[in-house]
């Protein structure tokens, strides 16, 4: 879980517990589109307290405008929206899977099951792309991305991601 | 005889390694957007690319693997290209990551 601990240093390796915010994982995503989709797991990451005094509807609007400048589909049915924002305090991710599938225009053209949105601190690129290494350590996976698609409560993704963190394998 | 020297040429040819070491320069360090443009760029060319940081080493043509290296602004990696077209792979991928430094802000 996110800390929103500002003392706090990131290590090198940087843990998907130290992120992700178990609060903001949506396991059965209704929406159909990608936009839809984006601004829920937004929505999400606002309610649990991890947008700091950056407005939702701005966020959203700015991740969207990210996804159409170039695709964070990257193949194998994962997406990595993200965005960063200088309200933001500490990287803050949320979860959102969907069982039919939302066209991402990823770079293999086929539909995307699991969404992670990243938000990151604008004074602090280090953080967003450690966070990013651990995502993509794990996304690169397949068994983890298998797991994570058959998840279908918070508690499963929480259990998994922190499976995951110990579990060099997963 | 003259044969087999050729095909030793032509193989010597094809084979060709080459390595170097590139800086990260610009302050958003090998985020998505720079990473996209490296992998763009190493699959234009033929040969096989490996990019290496001080724990591992990844295929530089894949953009999974490519975010998975994190690496910030001032961070050394080092390329291997291995192919037929090696040396203008390094060569471009150079020009992009230290010259042009992915056309963003350097510090």
């Amino acid at each position: 879980m996110n800390t929103a601990n500002n003392e706090k240093q990131w290590a090198n390796e940087m843990k998907l517990s130290d992120f992700v915010c178990f609060e903001a994982t949506a396991p059965d995503l209704q929406a159909g589109d990608r936009d839809t989709a984006i601004i829920e797991l937004v929505s999400l990451l606002g309610q649990a307290g991890q947008l700091g005094k950056a407005k939702k509807s701005q966020i959203q609007k700015e991740v969207i405008k990210r996804e159409n400048e170039a695709s964070t589909g990257m193949g194998k049915g994962v997406a990595v929206p993200h965005v960063k924002h200088k309200a933001v305090k500490d990287v803050a991710a949320a979860i959102g899977l969907s069982h039919r599938g939302i066209d991402f225009s990823a770079l293999d053209k086929q539909p995307v099951y699991s969404i992670i949105l990243l938000v990151s601190p604008t004074e602090n690129p280090d953080q967003h792309l450690q966070a990013m290494e651990c995502v993509f350590t794990h996304l690169q996976r397949e068994k983890f991305r298998k797991f994570l698609r058959q998840c279908r409560t918070p508690e499963q993704i929480k259990d998994l991601l922190l499976e995951a963190d110990e579990d060099p394998t997963l | 005889m003259q044969s087999w020297r050729c095909m030793v040429e032509e193989d010597t040819l094809e084979n060709e390694v080459v390595e170097a070491e590139l800086e990260i320069r610009n302050v958003d360090g090998l985020h998505m957007r720079p990473a996209m443009q490296f992998v763009d760029i190493a699959n234009r060319f033929e040969s096989q690319i490996t990019v290496s940081n001080d724990q591992t080493s990844i295929d530089g043509k894949s953009i999974m693997q490519i975010s998975m290296l994190a690496a910030t602004c001032g961070a050394k990696l080092r390329i291997q290209a291995e192919g037929p077209d090696a040396r203008q792979a390094v060569k471009a991928l150079r020009e992009l990551v230290e010259e042009k430094h992915f056309d963003e802000p350097i510090p």
